[in-house]
């Protein structure tokens, strides 16, 4: 399992626009791809589960994957959530 | 035949059968299913999640991609339909408690209900909105009513309220007009309508219900008029007045992107006002020199959370670049914060329209009025920019926005942006106080634009909405007339350029007048552009001075309103 954290930093939390890139990105990958923000989980290719993780700007989020492109998920996602994407 | 009246809010005649767009909830059974029937249920609810897809990926195909806010909203409405845990729990109902789809979905869609609501973010809350919209979308498919993309035959599109995205589909080809039950001149729905040139009338009491699937409609979206399957003598009426609409227009297209200029030479810069970035292409297209103002509130409005600068920053940069080589003039954050950010916290106002707004609230939020400054100042690296602050009534407020201004951008500087010239920088003349001392503003800004809206308002003191006292709301009022005179008299003196940027600038009864005063700069709703300009080139400003000296002398704005009627008569121009 590859983890890694970020915070968001994109003012508007990870709002519709943001959700959209992440679950279009998690799809890509050979490789299941969790969020998690304090005690809850959510697939991240769930638009809406991850709309209702509510992650506002600040929030600490840790994104998770397995399988064979784990990694590779975990770098792209991670950039696409610091990259200031709104 | 049965007459109906709404508020016209994007002009133009339309006649053609009414297409009833079903946005409300839709009633549905509940059914159990037979064991044997369960795999047929879940594939049935695969096609209609599939369909509705692809209705909305066709829906895309028709959007134009510079509208790209429409466009990420369909996108993310997609992989809402693709969302594999909405589909999984979908399938659990219908498999394990013998749901039907329709059913299954209502319980899954409760269950988000609870979850979104609950969250704390209003702008996350809002987004259950959509799911909503969504479900409803494949239940009607299911049910084999989800013809809404079919609309092969030009039809009157009759809704309760069209959400953005619905505006967005309605193709100029086969969407003859639209009306709705709510909304507003403002609402975004007007605004598309109106940079899409399709005829719409909002705020029609109950006219889904009053109007059934294929009744002939006419509307008329200058007037508001809605009439249902009217009489062969009213058909041919509107015909006559949609012929004399379309002739008249392509006339004065024609001669759109000419200049405007007098007989005896003197040129008027005509500009557009615009709220959106969508409006662009049909401003230019209708002549407008250049954007005379920028409203930059909707980025605002639309949520309950502040836009950051980078957001704000992209948004103003493509308006600039949009519209170059010609100039845009933003105008700062001109609402109050009770309209958008919970973020700021502000007390509820007995008298909002004297309250905290405008540039007194962007004062007491100094970090709220940067961010859009620097925004301002980045985007303004790429095209002509003009700055102006609204609702300036003394001159303390005036230096300290503008210290505010020279800081951010000495900031901006030192960050490393090349910011040689600053914007120039205007202010709005729409207090009577600013009038008064519009010698002393004069001075000290590059131009002036008058606020005819507000600066009636607060003159006459009438609220506009206040049904009880909006007959007394008057343009023609002497009172107002002297202080529009002195205006551009006080700026004229200082040798700067003085626009009027409200509602009166495209009225075409008072451009003589307004010619007369020596306003430098019009700017009004886009589509208004063709006619005042081609009126503007049969006035000679000689004549409408002498007219301006003629109508200052009358007491009443009765007298100045006849005084007009007659000179149109006498010089046989026409008032459309």
């Amino acid at each position: 399992m590859v983890k890694r954290k970020v915070v968001i930093q994109n003012d508007l939390g990870l709002h519709a626009r943001p959700a959209a890139k992440l679950a279009e990105a998690a799809r890509k990958f050979q490789a299941k791809v969790y969020l998690r923000k304090g005690s809850q989980q959510v697939e991240a290719e769930s638009i809406l589960d991850v709309l209702s993780l509510a992650c506002t700007k600040g929030s600490i989020i840790e994104i998770c994957a397995e399988g064979e492109e784990a990694e590779r998920a975990v770098s792209e996602i991670v950039e696409l959530l610091t990259e200031k994407i709104s | 035949m049965k007459k109906l009246k709404g508020i016209g809010v994007s002009p133009g005649v339309a006649i053609g059968p009414a297409y009833i767009l079903l946005t409300g909830r839709i009633k549905i059974t509940r059914r159990i299913l037979r064991p044997e029937e369960v795999s047929r249920e879940i594939n049935r609810f695969h096609r209609a999640l599939d369909e509705t897809i692809r209705d909305l990926e066709e829906v895309k195909k028709h959007i134009p991609a510079e509208m790209s806010q429409p466009l990420s909203i369909i996108d993310a409405h997609i992989l809402m339909l693709k969302d594999p845990s909405l589909i999984r729990e979908t399938e659990r109902y219908i498999r394990e408690s013998f749901m039907n789809a329709e059913w299954a979905l209502r319980k899954v869609l409760s269950r988000y209900q609870q979850i979104f609501l609950s969250l704390g973010d209003f702008y996350l809350r809002e987004r259950i909105h959509d799911l909503e919209h969504l479900i409803d979308k494949v239940i009607l498919t299911l049910q084999g009513q989800n013809n809404q993309t079919t609309l092969k035959e030009p039809a009157v599109i009759v809704a309760h309220d069209l959400s953005p995205a619905d505006t967005a589909r309605l193709r100029p080809d086969t969407t003859q007009a639209f009306v709705t039950e709510v909304g507003s001149r403002t609402s975004h729905t007007a605004i598309v309508a109106r940079s899409l040139g399709i005829p719409a009338v909002v705020a029609v009491k109950d006219v889904t219900e009053t109007v059934n699937p294929g009744d002939l409609l006419i509307v008329d979206g200058l007037s508001g008029e809605v009439i249902i399957n009217p009489t062969q003598e009213v058909i041919e009426e509107f015909l006559d007045r949609r012929l004399e609409c379309q002739e008249r227009k392509a006339f004065l297209s024609r001669f759109a992107k000419e200049p405007a200029i007098t007989l005896d030479g003197r040129r008027v810069a005509i500009r557009a006002n615009i709220e959106l970035l969508d409006e662009i292409p049909l401003a230019l297209e209708f002549g407008a020199e250049g954007v005379g103002l920028y409203r930059t509130e909707y980025l605002y409005v639309t949520r309950r959370d502040l836009p950051g600068e980078e957001e704000l920053y992209r948004t103003y940069r493509q308006v600039v670049e949009g519209l170059s080589p010609e100039l845009v003039t933003f105008r700062t954050l001109d609402i109050g914060g009770d309209k958008f950010a919970q973020e700021l916290d502000l007390p509820e106002e007995i008298n909002p329209a004297l309250g905290l707004r405008a540039i007194r609230l962007c004062l007491k939020n100094p970090a709220l009025f940067r961010t859009q400054l620097r925004a301002i100042l980045r985007a303004s690296l790429f095209g002509r920019v003009r700055i102006m602050f609204p609702m300036i009534s003394g001159l303390g407020e005036l230096h300290l926005a503008k210290e505010i201004l020279a800081e951010v951008a000495e900031e901006l500087r030192r960050e490393g942006v090349e910011l040689k010239e600053l914007p120039s920088l205007g202010v709005m003349i729409e207090v009577p106080s600013a009038v008064a001392i519009a010698d002393l503003l004069a001075r000290e800004v590059d131009f002036f634009s008058i606020g005819t809206n507000d600066l009636i308002q607060y003159a006459l003191a009438i609220d506009r909405g206040n049904e009880e006292v909006a007959h007394l709301y008057e343009p023609l009022h002497p009172g107002i007339l002297r202080l529009i005179k002195q205006s551009v008299e006080a700026g004229h003196r200082e040798g700067i350029e003085v626009a009027m940027c409200g509602e009166m600038a495209g009225e075409l009864f008072c451009v003589p007048l307004l010619i007369g005063f020596g306003l430098d700069e019009l700017s009004m709703n886009p589509q208004t552009i063709p006619a005042v300009k081609n009126l503007v080139r049969k006035l000679s400003f000689e004549e409408c001075q002498a007219l301006v000296e003629e109508a200052l002398n009358l007491p009443t704005p009765e007298e100045v309103r006849a005084l007009l009627l007659d000179w149109f008569e006498k010089k046989d121009l026409t008032l459309f």
